[in-house]
Protein backbone atom coordinates (compact mmCIF):
# COMPACT_ATOMS: atom_id res chain seq x y z
CA UNK A 1 0.00 0.00 0.00
CA UNK A 2 1.12 3.03 -0.84
CA UNK A 3 0.00 6.04 1.08
CA UNK A 4 1.22 9.98 0.36
CA UNK A 5 0.89 12.82 2.66
CA UNK A 6 0.79 16.00 0.96
CA UNK A 7 1.46 19.01 2.89
CA UNK A 8 4.72 22.31 2.73
CA UNK A 9 5.79 20.81 5.96
CA UNK A 10 3.92 22.74 8.28
CA UNK A 11 2.60 21.66 11.98
CA UNK A 12 0.02 19.77 10.56
CA UNK A 13 1.65 18.04 8.38
CA UNK A 14 3.85 16.68 10.25
CA UNK A 15 1.22 15.75 12.68
CA UNK A 16 -1.11 14.11 9.94
CA UNK A 17 1.92 11.84 9.10
CA UNK A 18 2.75 10.87 12.45
CA UNK A 19 -0.91 9.69 12.82
CA UNK A 20 -0.94 8.36 9.59
CA UNK A 21 1.98 5.55 10.39
CA UNK A 22 0.69 5.56 13.94
CA UNK A 23 -2.59 3.99 12.10
CA UNK A 24 -1.45 2.28 9.19
CA UNK A 25 1.26 0.04 11.83
CA UNK A 26 -1.99 -0.33 14.00
CA UNK A 27 -3.84 -1.95 11.54
CA UNK A 28 -0.39 -4.05 10.49
CA UNK A 29 -0.34 -2.96 7.00
CA UNK A 30 2.86 -3.28 4.79
CA UNK A 31 2.79 0.23 3.48
CA UNK A 32 5.19 3.06 2.54
CA UNK A 33 5.08 6.59 3.69
CA UNK A 34 5.84 8.98 1.17
CA UNK A 35 6.24 12.85 2.50
CA UNK A 36 5.06 14.65 -1.13
CA UNK A 37 6.49 18.41 0.03
CA UNK A 38 6.79 20.31 -3.58
CA UNK A 39 3.82 22.32 -4.68
CA UNK A 40 3.95 21.26 -8.10
CA UNK A 41 3.58 17.24 -7.15
CA UNK A 42 0.78 18.81 -3.90
CA UNK A 43 -1.25 20.66 -6.96
CA UNK A 44 -1.20 17.88 -9.27
CA UNK A 45 -2.91 15.49 -6.78
CA UNK A 46 -5.98 18.20 -6.86
CA UNK A 47 -5.05 19.42 -3.55
CA UNK A 48 -6.13 22.71 -2.76
CA UNK A 49 -5.36 22.69 1.56
CA UNK A 50 -3.00 20.94 3.18
CA UNK A 51 -2.48 18.51 4.88
CA UNK A 52 -3.70 15.81 2.27
CA UNK A 53 -3.91 11.97 2.68
CA UNK A 54 -3.64 9.99 -0.53
CA UNK A 55 -3.76 6.55 -0.69
CA UNK A 56 -3.45 4.00 -3.62
CA UNK A 57 -3.53 6.96 -5.09
CA UNK A 58 -7.19 8.42 -4.13
CA UNK A 59 -7.77 11.34 -2.16
CA UNK A 60 -8.84 10.14 1.01
CA UNK A 61 -9.03 13.77 3.01
CA UNK A 62 -7.74 17.09 2.86
CA UNK A 63 -7.60 20.24 4.62
CA UNK A 64 -7.59 18.80 8.22
CA UNK A 65 -6.20 15.99 10.23
CA UNK A 66 -8.80 13.40 11.35
CA UNK A 67 -8.04 10.95 14.08
CA UNK A 68 -6.06 7.88 13.73
CA UNK A 69 -9.29 5.84 13.99
CA UNK A 70 -10.70 7.61 10.95
CA UNK A 71 -7.77 7.66 9.24
CA UNK A 72 -7.76 3.61 9.33
CA UNK A 73 -10.57 3.67 7.96
CA UNK A 74 -9.42 5.13 4.80
CA UNK A 75 -6.75 2.57 4.80
CA UNK A 76 -9.15 -0.41 4.98
CA UNK B 1 -28.53 1.32 44.49
CA UNK B 2 -29.77 4.16 45.43
CA UNK B 3 -29.92 6.16 42.45
CA UNK B 4 -32.62 8.61 42.77
CA UNK B 5 -30.75 10.32 45.18
CA UNK B 6 -27.28 9.48 44.40
CA UNK B 7 -26.95 12.45 41.26
CA UNK B 8 -23.92 11.69 40.45
CA UNK B 9 -23.91 9.70 36.47
CA UNK B 10 -20.54 7.91 36.95
CA UNK B 11 -21.81 5.37 39.73
CA UNK B 12 -25.05 4.59 37.58
CA UNK B 13 -25.19 3.41 34.00
CA UNK B 14 -27.26 5.97 32.58
CA UNK B 15 -28.79 4.71 29.25
CA UNK B 16 -29.30 7.83 27.65
CA UNK B 17 -26.50 9.52 26.91
CA UNK B 18 -24.46 6.49 26.96
CA UNK B 19 -20.81 6.00 25.42
CA UNK B 20 -21.64 6.92 21.66
CA UNK B 21 -22.77 9.90 23.13
CA UNK B 22 -19.78 11.02 24.82
CA UNK B 23 -17.98 10.24 22.13
CA UNK B 24 -19.80 12.23 20.00
CA UNK B 25 -18.83 15.04 21.89
CA UNK B 26 -21.08 14.98 24.53
CA UNK B 27 -18.55 15.91 26.76
CA UNK B 28 -18.10 19.75 25.15
CA UNK B 29 -22.14 19.79 26.45
CA UNK B 30 -20.95 18.94 29.83
CA UNK B 31 -17.98 20.68 30.07
CA UNK B 32 -20.03 23.84 29.45
CA UNK B 33 -21.04 24.69 33.08
CA UNK B 34 -17.62 24.27 33.92
CA UNK B 35 -16.10 27.01 31.39
CA UNK B 36 -19.11 29.36 32.39
CA UNK B 37 -18.46 29.11 35.94
CA UNK B 38 -14.56 29.23 35.62
CA UNK B 39 -14.71 32.23 33.47
CA UNK B 40 -17.50 34.40 35.69
CA UNK B 41 -15.07 33.36 38.87
CA UNK B 42 -11.59 34.84 37.10
CA UNK B 43 -12.09 38.11 38.70
CA UNK B 44 -12.69 36.99 42.28
CA UNK B 45 -9.66 34.46 41.87
CA UNK B 46 -7.23 37.13 40.33
CA UNK B 47 -7.87 39.58 43.37
CA UNK B 48 -7.30 36.82 45.93
CA UNK B 49 -4.49 35.71 44.33
CA UNK B 50 -2.82 38.95 43.79
CA UNK B 51 -3.84 40.15 47.37
CA UNK B 52 -4.13 37.16 49.48
CA UNK B 53 -1.87 34.46 48.34
CA UNK B 54 1.16 37.06 47.26
CA UNK B 55 0.34 39.80 49.77
CA UNK B 56 0.89 42.62 47.29
CA UNK B 57 -0.89 45.68 48.25
CA UNK B 58 -4.71 46.45 46.82
CA UNK B 59 -4.26 49.87 44.52
CA UNK B 60 -0.37 49.13 44.69
CA UNK B 61 1.27 49.67 41.43
CA UNK B 62 2.32 46.01 41.38
CA UNK B 63 -0.64 44.52 43.48
CA UNK B 64 -3.21 46.07 39.99
CA UNK B 65 -0.63 44.86 37.31
CA UNK B 66 -0.43 41.22 38.76
CA UNK B 67 -4.55 41.19 39.61
CA UNK B 68 -4.63 42.40 35.88
CA UNK B 69 -2.63 39.94 34.55
CA UNK B 70 -3.87 36.95 36.41
CA UNK B 71 -7.67 38.55 35.32
CA UNK B 72 -7.18 39.34 31.57
CA UNK B 73 -4.71 36.20 30.60
CA UNK B 74 -6.96 33.41 31.59
CA UNK B 75 -9.80 35.43 30.18
CA UNK B 76 -8.79 35.50 26.95
CA UNK B 77 -7.65 31.96 26.68
CA UNK B 78 -11.40 31.30 27.58
CA UNK B 79 -12.90 33.64 25.09
CA UNK B 80 -10.50 32.27 22.17
CA UNK B 81 -10.77 28.61 22.98
CA UNK B 82 -14.99 29.11 22.94
CA UNK B 83 -14.69 31.32 19.64
CA UNK B 84 -12.05 28.91 18.05
CA UNK B 85 -14.64 26.01 19.12
CA UNK B 86 -17.45 27.60 17.66
CA UNK B 87 -15.84 28.52 14.31
CA UNK B 88 -13.85 25.82 13.73
CA UNK B 89 -17.18 23.73 13.73
CA UNK B 90 -19.40 25.86 10.88
CA UNK B 91 -16.21 26.20 9.19
CA UNK B 92 -16.73 22.48 8.54
CA UNK B 93 -19.69 23.00 6.42
CA UNK B 94 -17.17 25.61 4.30
CA UNK B 95 -15.18 23.82 1.94
CA UNK B 96 -12.36 26.38 -0.44
CA UNK B 97 -13.78 24.14 -3.48
CA UNK B 98 -17.29 25.31 -2.92
CA UNK B 99 -15.59 28.99 -2.67
CA UNK B 100 -13.40 28.53 -5.81
CA UNK B 101 -16.45 26.99 -7.66
CA UNK B 102 -18.55 29.79 -6.65
CA UNK B 103 -16.03 32.50 -7.62
CA UNK B 104 -15.40 30.71 -10.97
CA UNK B 105 -15.86 33.02 -14.09
CA UNK B 106 -17.11 35.54 -11.91
CA UNK B 107 -15.53 38.87 -13.51
CA UNK B 108 -16.24 42.32 -12.62
CA UNK B 109 -16.41 43.90 -9.37
CA UNK B 110 -18.61 41.97 -7.86
CA UNK B 111 -16.04 38.47 -8.28
CA UNK B 112 -13.70 41.12 -6.12
CA UNK B 113 -16.59 41.66 -3.03
CA UNK B 114 -17.53 38.05 -3.38
CA UNK B 115 -14.46 36.91 -3.06
CA UNK B 116 -13.51 39.44 0.09
CA UNK B 117 -16.53 38.39 1.20
CA UNK B 118 -15.70 34.48 1.31
CA UNK B 119 -12.59 35.21 2.55
CA UNK B 120 -14.16 36.21 6.28
CA UNK B 121 -15.73 32.37 6.32
CA UNK B 122 -13.41 30.24 4.43
CA UNK B 123 -10.73 28.17 6.24
CA UNK B 124 -7.75 29.39 5.42
CA UNK B 125 -4.05 28.55 6.42
CA UNK B 126 -1.17 30.24 5.21
CA UNK B 127 0.56 27.29 4.31
CA UNK B 128 -1.78 26.26 1.49
CA UNK B 129 -2.01 29.72 0.51
CA UNK B 130 0.24 28.76 -2.88
CA UNK B 131 -1.66 25.27 -3.15
CA UNK B 132 -4.90 27.23 -2.87
CA UNK B 133 -3.82 30.24 -5.44
CA UNK B 134 -3.44 27.91 -7.92
CA UNK B 135 -6.60 25.73 -7.71
CA UNK B 136 -8.39 29.55 -7.82
CA UNK B 137 -6.50 30.42 -10.65
CA UNK B 138 -6.96 27.66 -12.90
CA UNK B 139 -10.02 26.65 -12.49
CA UNK B 140 -10.74 30.18 -13.88
CA UNK B 141 -10.84 32.46 -10.97
CA UNK B 142 -9.93 35.93 -12.38
CA UNK B 143 -7.03 37.22 -10.99
CA UNK B 144 -8.40 39.64 -9.08
CA UNK B 145 -10.79 38.10 -7.21
CA UNK B 146 -8.27 35.42 -6.06
CA UNK B 147 -6.02 38.14 -4.24
CA UNK B 148 -9.28 39.78 -3.13
CA UNK B 149 -9.61 36.38 -1.61
CA UNK B 150 -6.18 35.89 -0.25
CA UNK B 151 -6.41 39.61 1.33
CA UNK B 152 -9.60 38.93 3.16
CA UNK B 153 -8.64 35.66 4.33
CA UNK B 154 -5.81 36.21 6.91
CA UNK B 155 -6.88 39.66 7.72
CA UNK B 156 -10.57 39.58 8.83
CA UNK B 157 -10.84 35.95 10.03
CA UNK B 158 -13.28 34.66 11.76
CA UNK B 159 -11.05 34.72 14.87
CA UNK B 160 -9.73 38.03 15.25
CA UNK B 161 -13.49 39.61 14.49
CA UNK B 162 -15.18 37.58 17.85
CA UNK B 163 -12.04 39.06 19.66
CA UNK B 164 -12.54 42.15 19.20
CA UNK B 165 -16.19 41.73 19.68
CA UNK B 166 -15.89 40.31 23.12
CA UNK B 167 -13.23 42.69 23.99
CA UNK B 168 -13.44 46.00 22.11
CA UNK B 169 -17.20 45.99 21.53
CA UNK B 170 -19.41 45.37 18.28
CA UNK B 171 -18.46 48.94 16.85
CA UNK B 172 -14.40 48.02 16.71
CA UNK B 173 -15.10 44.56 15.50
CA UNK B 174 -17.49 46.14 12.80
CA UNK B 175 -15.66 48.67 11.81
CA UNK B 176 -12.57 46.06 11.20
CA UNK B 177 -14.51 43.90 9.52
CA UNK B 178 -16.02 46.57 7.15
CA UNK B 179 -12.91 48.50 6.36
CA UNK B 180 -10.93 45.17 5.74
CA UNK B 181 -13.45 43.94 3.20
CA UNK B 182 -13.07 47.01 1.34
CA UNK B 183 -9.12 46.78 1.52
CA UNK B 184 -9.39 43.29 0.37
CA UNK B 185 -11.80 44.52 -2.83
CA UNK B 186 -10.43 47.23 -3.96
CA UNK B 187 -6.73 45.91 -3.98
CA UNK B 188 -8.23 42.92 -5.82
CA UNK B 189 -10.44 44.97 -8.40
CA UNK B 190 -6.92 46.86 -8.75
CA UNK B 191 -4.75 44.19 -9.43
CA UNK B 192 -7.38 42.90 -11.93
CA UNK B 193 -7.57 45.67 -13.72
CA UNK B 194 -3.62 45.94 -14.37
CA UNK B 195 -4.07 42.67 -16.16
CA UNK B 196 -0.92 41.13 -14.53
CA UNK B 197 -2.20 37.42 -15.86
CA UNK B 198 1.46 37.58 -17.02
CA UNK B 199 3.43 38.23 -14.32
CA UNK B 200 2.77 34.69 -12.49
CA UNK B 201 5.61 32.29 -12.53
CA UNK B 202 5.05 29.91 -15.82
CA UNK B 203 5.13 26.61 -14.01
CA UNK B 204 1.48 28.03 -12.18
CA UNK B 205 -0.10 27.95 -15.31
CA UNK B 206 1.89 24.72 -17.37
CA UNK B 207 1.79 22.13 -14.41
CA UNK B 208 -0.90 18.96 -15.20
CA UNK B 209 -4.20 20.12 -12.47
CA UNK B 210 -7.10 18.17 -11.65
CA UNK B 211 -9.76 20.63 -10.36
CA UNK B 212 -10.54 17.92 -7.19
CA UNK B 213 -14.61 18.38 -6.25
CA UNK B 214 -15.47 19.51 -2.86
CA UNK B 215 -14.33 16.14 -1.02
CA UNK B 216 -11.81 14.82 1.81
CA UNK B 217 -13.77 17.15 4.60
CA UNK B 218 -15.28 15.88 7.86
CA UNK B 219 -18.33 14.47 7.49
CA UNK B 220 -20.83 13.41 10.38
CA UNK B 221 -21.22 15.23 13.91
CA UNK B 222 -18.70 13.31 15.77
CA UNK B 223 -16.26 13.73 12.98
CA UNK B 224 -17.30 17.32 12.88
CA UNK B 225 -16.49 17.89 16.79
CA UNK B 226 -13.39 16.45 16.81
CA UNK B 227 -11.96 18.27 13.31
CA UNK B 228 -12.71 21.70 15.82
CA UNK B 229 -11.44 20.52 19.04
CA UNK B 230 -8.21 19.57 17.01
CA UNK B 231 -8.70 23.19 15.68
CA UNK B 232 -8.95 24.76 19.69
CA UNK B 233 -5.86 22.81 20.27
CA UNK B 234 -3.64 23.98 17.50
CA UNK B 235 -4.33 27.39 17.73
CA UNK B 236 -4.73 27.92 21.22
CA UNK B 237 -1.32 25.80 21.00
CA UNK B 238 0.52 28.18 18.86
CA UNK B 239 -0.80 31.42 19.84
CA UNK B 240 -1.32 31.09 23.61
CA UNK B 241 2.39 32.04 24.55
CA UNK B 242 1.56 35.34 22.53
CA UNK B 243 -1.55 36.17 24.06
CA UNK B 244 0.20 35.74 27.53
CA UNK B 245 3.24 37.97 26.51
CA UNK B 246 1.10 40.48 25.05
CA UNK B 247 -0.86 40.64 27.90
CA UNK B 248 2.07 40.36 30.12
CA UNK B 249 3.05 43.27 28.74
CA UNK B 250 0.04 44.71 28.80
CA UNK B 251 -0.41 44.80 32.25
CA UNK B 252 3.27 46.11 33.51
CA UNK B 253 2.17 49.39 31.36
CA UNK B 254 -1.13 49.48 32.81
CA UNK B 255 0.39 50.08 36.45
CA UNK B 256 3.38 51.97 34.62
CA UNK B 257 2.75 53.91 31.87
CA UNK B 258 0.31 56.74 32.18
CA UNK B 259 -2.56 56.72 29.61
CA UNK B 260 -1.78 59.40 27.24
CA UNK B 261 1.82 58.06 26.49
CA UNK B 262 0.85 56.97 23.32
CA UNK B 263 -0.94 60.10 22.33
CA UNK B 264 2.45 61.44 21.12
CA UNK B 265 3.50 59.00 19.02
CA UNK B 266 0.37 57.40 17.64
CA UNK B 267 -2.21 59.98 18.15
CA UNK B 268 -4.53 61.60 15.61
CA UNK B 269 -2.32 64.33 15.54
CA UNK B 270 0.87 62.50 14.32
CA UNK B 271 -0.09 61.91 10.81
CA UNK B 272 3.10 60.13 10.23
CA UNK B 273 1.88 57.47 12.78
CA UNK B 274 0.10 55.85 10.33
CA UNK B 275 2.28 54.94 7.28
CA UNK B 276 5.15 54.33 9.74
CA UNK B 277 2.62 51.27 11.83
CA UNK B 278 2.02 49.80 8.53
CA UNK B 279 5.84 49.83 7.73
CA UNK B 280 6.48 48.26 10.96
CA UNK B 281 3.63 46.11 10.89
CA UNK B 282 4.41 44.00 7.62
CA UNK B 283 7.15 42.47 8.21
CA UNK B 284 6.14 40.99 11.97
CA UNK B 285 3.90 38.52 11.56
CA UNK B 286 1.05 37.64 14.24
CA UNK B 287 -1.65 35.53 13.82
CA UNK B 288 -4.97 37.85 14.62
CA UNK B 289 -5.52 36.15 17.83
CA UNK B 290 -1.57 36.84 19.14
CA UNK B 291 -1.87 40.80 17.78
CA UNK B 292 -4.78 41.85 20.03
CA UNK B 293 -3.43 42.40 23.57
CA UNK B 294 -0.66 44.39 21.98
CA UNK B 295 -3.75 46.43 20.19
CA UNK B 296 -5.38 47.14 23.35
CA UNK B 297 -2.62 48.34 25.55
CA UNK B 298 -1.76 50.65 22.41
CA UNK B 299 -5.46 52.12 22.57
CA UNK B 300 -5.94 51.55 25.88
CA UNK B 301 -3.09 54.42 26.16
CA UNK B 302 -3.91 56.83 23.70
CA UNK B 303 -3.44 55.55 20.28
CA UNK B 304 -5.22 56.48 18.08
CA UNK B 305 -8.32 54.04 16.41
CA UNK B 306 -7.48 54.40 13.05
CA UNK B 307 -3.78 54.27 13.59
CA UNK B 308 -4.23 50.98 15.69
CA UNK B 309 -6.53 49.50 12.72
CA UNK B 310 -3.83 49.89 10.24
CA UNK B 311 -1.26 48.09 12.59
CA UNK B 312 -3.39 45.12 13.01
CA UNK B 313 -3.95 45.09 9.37
CA UNK B 314 -0.71 45.30 8.39
CA UNK B 315 0.82 42.76 11.01
CA UNK B 316 -2.04 40.10 10.00
CA UNK B 317 -2.83 41.23 6.32
CA UNK B 318 0.56 41.35 5.01
CA UNK B 319 3.76 39.41 6.08
CA UNK B 320 7.34 38.57 5.46
CA UNK B 321 7.12 34.92 5.30
CA UNK B 322 4.03 34.90 3.47
CA UNK B 323 5.63 36.83 0.80
CA UNK B 324 8.01 34.07 0.64
CA UNK B 325 5.97 31.78 0.22
CA UNK B 326 3.94 33.75 -2.63
CA UNK B 327 6.83 34.74 -4.26
CA UNK B 328 7.13 30.84 -5.48
CA UNK B 329 3.80 31.80 -7.73
CA UNK B 330 4.36 35.47 -8.62
CA UNK B 331 7.23 37.16 -10.26
CA UNK B 332 8.65 40.09 -7.73
CA UNK B 333 6.66 42.79 -10.60
CA UNK B 334 3.57 41.03 -9.15
CA UNK B 335 3.93 40.28 -5.72
CA UNK B 336 5.42 44.11 -5.31
CA UNK B 337 2.38 45.49 -6.76
CA UNK B 338 0.38 43.07 -4.27
CA UNK B 339 2.10 44.50 -0.96
CA UNK B 340 1.94 48.28 -2.03
CA UNK B 341 -1.44 47.89 -3.00
CA UNK B 342 -2.13 46.39 0.22
CA UNK B 343 -0.41 48.73 2.15
CA UNK B 344 -1.52 51.70 0.26
CA UNK B 345 -5.53 50.70 1.35
CA UNK B 346 -4.13 50.05 4.54
CA UNK B 347 -2.57 53.35 5.19
CA UNK B 348 -5.74 54.59 3.49
CA UNK B 349 -8.07 53.10 6.13
CA UNK B 350 -5.62 54.29 8.91
CA UNK B 351 -6.09 58.05 7.51
CA UNK B 352 -9.83 57.55 7.12
CA UNK B 353 -10.22 56.87 10.85
CA UNK B 354 -8.17 59.45 12.31
CA UNK B 355 -9.86 61.55 10.58
CA UNK B 356 -13.74 60.53 10.90
CA UNK B 357 -13.08 59.67 14.71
Amino acid sequence: MKIEVLGSGCSKCKLLAERTEEAAKGLGLAFTLVKVTEYPDIVARGVMTTPGLVVDGILKCQGHVPAVKAIQDFLR
Amino acid sequence: MGMETNGCACSVPTPAPGPGFWKSGGWLLAALPAWVALYLGLKPLADWLAFRVLGLQPGSRLGEAVAFFAYDGPKVLLLLGFVVLGVSFVQTFISPERTRDLLAKRTGAWGNLLAALLGIATPFCSCSAVPLFIGFVRVGVPLGATFSFLVSAPMVNEVALFLLLSLFGWRIALIYTATGVAVAFLSGWIIGRLRMEGHLEPWVMDIPFEASVATGGPSGLPARLAVSVEGVRDIVGKVWIYILLGIAVGAFLHGYVPAEFMVRFMGRSAWWSVPLAVLIGVPLYANAAGIIPIVQVLLAKGAALGTTLAFMMAVTGLSLPESVILRKVMRPSLLAVFLSVVAAGIVLVGFLFNLLM
